[in-house]
């Protein structure tokens, strides 16, 4: 009997400790990186810090959305250790459900107040790494030959000349639009902004599927006018497209690109090793080589010439804590759908 | 116990007591570090772990299996069937609930994991091991059925639906079950049966107000009508190019040809790109029509039209797939002994002729509604207000709303869509018998089309071909200029980009898109025969062989077809992320994604196929005292070779250019090409993804004509004598 134990007890230490070998074998050098921003800025991102700490990278990109519809329904058993950009919406809702870590990184100091903001309202889950302003842009040869104003506020939209002239994403698919949504509510208050709303779906040709879809449109001449964040507006206009962007005048709202380590990461000393590395300037100087023109989140960095200069932007008080829940969120898109989209053209 | 039975035995034993019993990571045969401790550790075998101490419960399944051994000596077999029937049902069950009912810590099922006596213990996901220990012990029930005389006692027709019933229970009705459970749970995250109702009756699904007042429909409805329109026009499209090529003399058949198969093997996003950049406000058409005729340009490709011409384009090569097999294998004595009667040609079209094509049509038009309906790519960029389920279901999983419930919801319309079009094909087909190959030497040549036919199809075809033309030219050109529709400098800059080799460094590939292609080609070289071989089988199983439950075997192989791509990407996530059978990340699940949601074409074109098959070859051959599974191999599976093609050729293609069933399946290390063009064109950069997917149709082009080349025609009757063989008796 007591052999009989005895010899169970050896098989499971034997079978331990083949376990916790295999376990540090796999701890020496690994990471899973889910990145959410262009692909030309992810790779670099995964090969800079390959090369910088010699920890392998697997890098997946996909869109904020899909990430975190990956991250829930991996939450059993999570694969990835760190999910890095993407608009802050979805980073804050995994925060909310548990399913990302609380950090606090050393490199905390040199960051702009709005990334430890974020950091602050999400009980240390989720870190800005970068900010952008919404905005709009306007194809110049369309709004030429229409013979009307260049638009600059946002009441400039709801001219009746530009009847199916002005494209924008649908907030319930995409991020941007919600952005968009939660902005106008802030910046007129609920009746108003919903007002204006139901006058700027006169004007809109197309609601489309994916937040940065109105700015290809608008550089094509597809459309008129697009609504998206300023800076995918920026990107069209530096690869040569007829396109002006615009901060509108009244004031407007902004996205915090966010980072979040997944709960239960495998690779959890190398996810914050990221982590860390990712605030600091070298690694946010990264986003201009790759035609991202967002206002990276570390003090220390200069921005890009081309982006939008925050300080030039009327941005308002943007309340990331309320119009991120998830509860405020279901509110208004199920107010839009009923209220807005309904309507007849 | 026949030989076979004792073989198979033996191999269950070696699954069990030799390989390794669970799926470890690092698993391979290159580097062993993973068999460390072997029989224990980590890749121990179910034998030595389950003696160990490790994990005990794996013993009561291994008791089953050391009992069906009992019937190794019997000669009686109907003894050695009860013995096998006993044995192989509970060690399969036994495996089978241990792994559901032990996974990781505090999930599972806990009370069934007391009764194992394993309260609080975790294992890991099954292994090579625990799959062959497994399929072992299922078989040994199905040889003891077979003893029992099911299947006129066939061991193998036995065995391969006993297979076949696992797959399909596996890998489609357990994670769709597990994500539809979500339409059933309310926004708190309980069991809510009214947010059910609620989600279902919503005029956003049901809505008719765009029939009197000028606001969009309900999605339900938009999806019928593209669905309808779209099967309709391919099943015509199709059916006229088959006439075409098969009946008449007219010219260039293979440019036809080629140009039927081409937008099948083109990744999707393009035809709809091609089709903007042709008809969009600024495109090339519009712009022509603006200038010369001065008709304003609008927005109407956006919409149902765009998004029907996208689909037509894409699908009606399927229908023509699946039409051409059918009208080949017509047997033109009929058609002479028509003619021979007296009646004239317009007569025996219509009175032979198209009864007889009556299969082929039905199932041509149930895949271009079922496809239109899971077509993701092309409402995705055309569909402008347009709503259909698929895109809506996808953002409602992805989009700002994160409301999975809605989207199981949405997801539950859209199968009971498909599953009712299945259902109202096999009430028009009826029990009718379509045979027309009965091995009795078929010596007719067929008939030429009518004129009025004739006519009518080169009226419907050349249209379609002139528009597939251009799209063609704008698709490999738009690779080589600067930017598509703004600059058209000539540059060799997106191929750069994308598929750089340096070669001072040896034979370096440093462009970006090369990881993703190589994954791409090899996953769907290794998918395409799998699911050429099991959608087949299933066919010649549902088709030849009587067995109780058919009918739902049929109709549970088409369910795969009918679920979104989305669907089926998060349900895989959902029931394959953790043991039992934990396989995300692995190139392994790609695979069984793409064989599973690929095989019901095979099924469909090899059902038509078979059923213009007498049975009499069959019986023949059974006379002759074949095996039948050497009946399959010789004499059934050259006279199916155009319904191989088919399968081989739509599963290939189709693991080279799936987009929305494997966008949550991709990893890091298997990355797939449409999931990067995905992102490029998510990016703006058109460039980049028209050039790799030229690269890509050029890719699947070889790989259609090594399958054509491999495969073969099939040689039937006096038509063979073009290549100089004697008249025969069809292929045996």
């Amino acid at each position: 009997m007591v052999q009989k134990a005895r010899r169970k007890a050896l098989m499971i230490a034997l079978a331990g400790s083949a376990l916790m070998m295999a376990t540090a074998a796999k701890a020496q050098g690994t990471l899973v990186l889910y990145c959410s921003v262009q692909e030309e800025w992810c790779r670099p991102m995964a090969s800079a810090f390959e090369k910088e700490t010699g920890i392998k990278v697997s890098m997946t990109r996909k869109s904020s959305g899909e990430t975190y519809a990956q991250i829930k329904a991996e939450a059993s058993n999570p694969r990835g250790d760190v999910w890095w950009g993407g608009t802050g919406d979805p980073h804050l809702q995994a925060a909310e459900e548990g399913l990302t870590e609380a950090y606090e990184s050393p490199k905390m100091a040199e960051l702009h107040d709005w990334a430890v903001k974020q950091w602050k309202g999400s009980q240390g889950r989720t870190i800005g790494i970068y900010a952008g302003a919404l905005g709009f842009g306007f194809n110049t040869k369309q709004v030429a030959s229409r013979g009307i104003p260049e638009p600059k506020c946002w009441s400039d939209l709801i001219n009746a000349k530009l009847k199916d002239e002005v494209q924008v994403a649908d907030p319930n698919s995409s991020g941007t639009s919600y952005t968009m949504l939660a902005t106008l509510v802030q910046l007129m208050g609920e009746d108003k902004a919903f007002e204006y709303l139901k006058a700027l779906h006169r004007n809109i040709n197309q609601y489309t599927k994916s937040g940065a879809a109105p700015a290809k449109a608008t550089s094509l001449g597809e459309t008129t006018i697009g609504i998206t964040f300023m800076h995918d507006m920026v990107t069209m206009v530096v690869n040569g497209g007829p396109v002006k962007v615009v901060a509108p005048c009244e004031g407007t709202g902004y996205e915090i690109g966010s980072m979040s380590i997944v709960k239960g990461a495998r690779n959890l000393d190398n996810a914050k090793k990221f982590y860390d590395w990712a605030l600091t300037p070298a690694a946010q100087k990264l986003a201009e080589e790759a035609k991202s023109y967002q206002v990276p989140s570390n003090k220390n960095v200069v921005p890009p010439p081309q982006s939008p200069k925050l300080a030039d932007v009327k941005l308002i008080d943007y309340d990331f804590a309320k119009y991120g829940s998830s509860a405020e969120r279901k509110r208004l898109l199920s107010k839009w759908d009923n209220d807005v989209k309904k309507l007849p053209k | 116990m026949r030989p076979s039975t004792r073989l198979l035995f033996l191999l269950a034993l070696c699954g069990f007591g030799l390989l390794p019993w669970y799926f470890t990571e690092g698993m391979g045969l290159r580097t062993l570090g993973w068999l460390s401790g072997y029989p224990l550790g980590k890749g121990g075998s179910g034998l030595a772990l389950g003696l160990s101490g490790t994990a005990p419960w794996l013993l009561p399944g291994g008791a089953m299996l050391l009992l069906a051994g009992l019937a190794w000596p019997r000669q009686d077999e109907q003894r050695a069937a009860t013995i096998l029937l006993w044995a192989g049902a509970l060690g399969f069950l036994l495996f089978f609930l241990q792994g559901f009912a032990i996974t990781l810590r505090g999930q599972g099922i806990p009370w069934l994991a007391a009764l194992f006596g394993a309260q609080g213990a975790a294992q890991a996901g099954m292994g090579p091991g625990a799959l062959v220990t497994l399929v072992g012990m299922l078989l040994l029930f199905c040889h003891g059925l077979a003893y029992r005389g099911f299947c006129r006692g066939d061991v193998f027709t036995c065995s391969m639906i006993g297979l076949l019933i696992l797959m399909i229970g596996l890998f489609i009705f357990f994670p769709v079950v597990t994500v539809l459970k979500g339409a059933l749970i309310g926004n708190a995250g309980t069991f809510d049966p009214g947010a059910f109702l609620d989600r279902f009756l919503d005029s956003s699904i049901w809505g008719l107000g765009c029939l009197t007042r000028d606001v969009s429909c309900g999605v339900a409805w938009n999806t019928l009508l593209l669905a309808v329109l779209c099967g309709a026009i391919t099943t015509l499209l199709g059916l006229a190019s088959a006439l075409l090529i098969l009946r008449t003399g007219m010219p260039a058949k293979w440019l036809l040809r080629a140009l039927t198969v081409l937008p099948i093997i083109t990744p999707p996003f393009v035809i709809g790109l091609a089709l903007i950049l042709i008809f969009g406000r600024t495109g090339l058409v519009s712009n022509v029509l603006y200038e010369w005729f001065d008709v304003p340009r609008t927005r109407w490709i956006y919409g149902l039209p765009g998004v029907l011409l996208a689909q037509v384009l894409a699908f009606a090569p399927i229908a023509f797939l699946v039409l051409i097999g059918v009208v080949q294998g017509i047997s033109p004595s009929l058609e002479e002994a028509s003619q021979t009667l007296g009646a004239r040609r317009w007569e025996t079209f219509s009175t032979v002729t198209w009864p007889l094509l009556r299969p082929g049509i039905a199932n041509a038009f149930l895949i271009g509604f079922v496809e239109s309906m899971a077509d993701f790519g092309n409402p995705l960029v055309l569909g402008g207000n347009f709503e259909v389920l698929s895109t809506k279901i996808f953002f409602a999983v992805v989009g700002a709303a994160h409301n999975e419930g809605q989207a199981a919801v949405l997801a539950m319309v859209l199968l009971s869509f498909t599953l009712g079009a299945f259902w109202l094909q096999q009430r028009w087909l009826g029990k009718k018998s379509y045979t027309t190959m009965n091995g009795k030497g078929d010596a007719g040549l067929p008939t030429p089309l009518p004129r009025r036919v004739s006519w009518l199809a080169s009226a419907t075809v050349i249209p379609w071909v002139i528009l597939t033309v251009v799209i063609y030219v704008i698709i490999l050109t738009g690779g080589f200029v600067k930017s598509m529709g703004r600059d058209y400098t000539p540059t060799l800059e997106h191929f750069l980009t994308g598929f750089r080799i340096d070669f001072s460094r040896g034979f370096y590939f440093e462009g970006a898109a090369w990881d993703s292609f190589f994954t791409t080609v090899k996953l769907a070289a290794i998918s395409a025969p799998l699911t050429a071989i099991v959608g087949l089988l299933a066919a010649y199983l549902l088709k030849r062989q009587t067995f109780q439950g058919r009918g739902a075997l049929e109709f549970s192989t088409m369910l795969s077809f009918a679920i979104p791509g989305t669907v089926l990407g998060v349900a895989y996530i959902l029931a394959f992320n953790v043991p039992p059978i934990e396989m995300t990340g692995t190139g392994l699940i790609l695979v069984i994604a793409f064989i599973f949601r690929n095989m019901p074409v095979g099924v469909r074109s090899g059902i038509a196929g078979l059923s213009q098959i007498d049975k009499s070859l069959d019986e023949a051959s059974a006379t002759l005292s074949a095996r039948s599974a050497t009946t399959l191999w010789r004499v059934v599976l050259p006279l199916l070779r155009p319904a191989l093609i088919a399968a081989l050729v739509y599963s290939f293609v189709r693991a080279m250019t799936a987009v929305s069933a494997v966008i949550f399946l991709v990893s890091a290390e298997y990355n797939l090409a449409t999931a990067y063009i995905v992102g490029r064109v998510e990016a703006g950069e058109f460039g980049l993804a028209i050039a790799y997917s030229s690269v890509l149709i050029v890719v699947m082009a070889l790989g259609i004509a090594i399958i054509q080349f491999g495969v073969g025609e099939r040689k039937l009757g006096r038509r063979a004598t073009e290549t100089g063989a004697a008249p025969v008796v069809a292929g045996v």
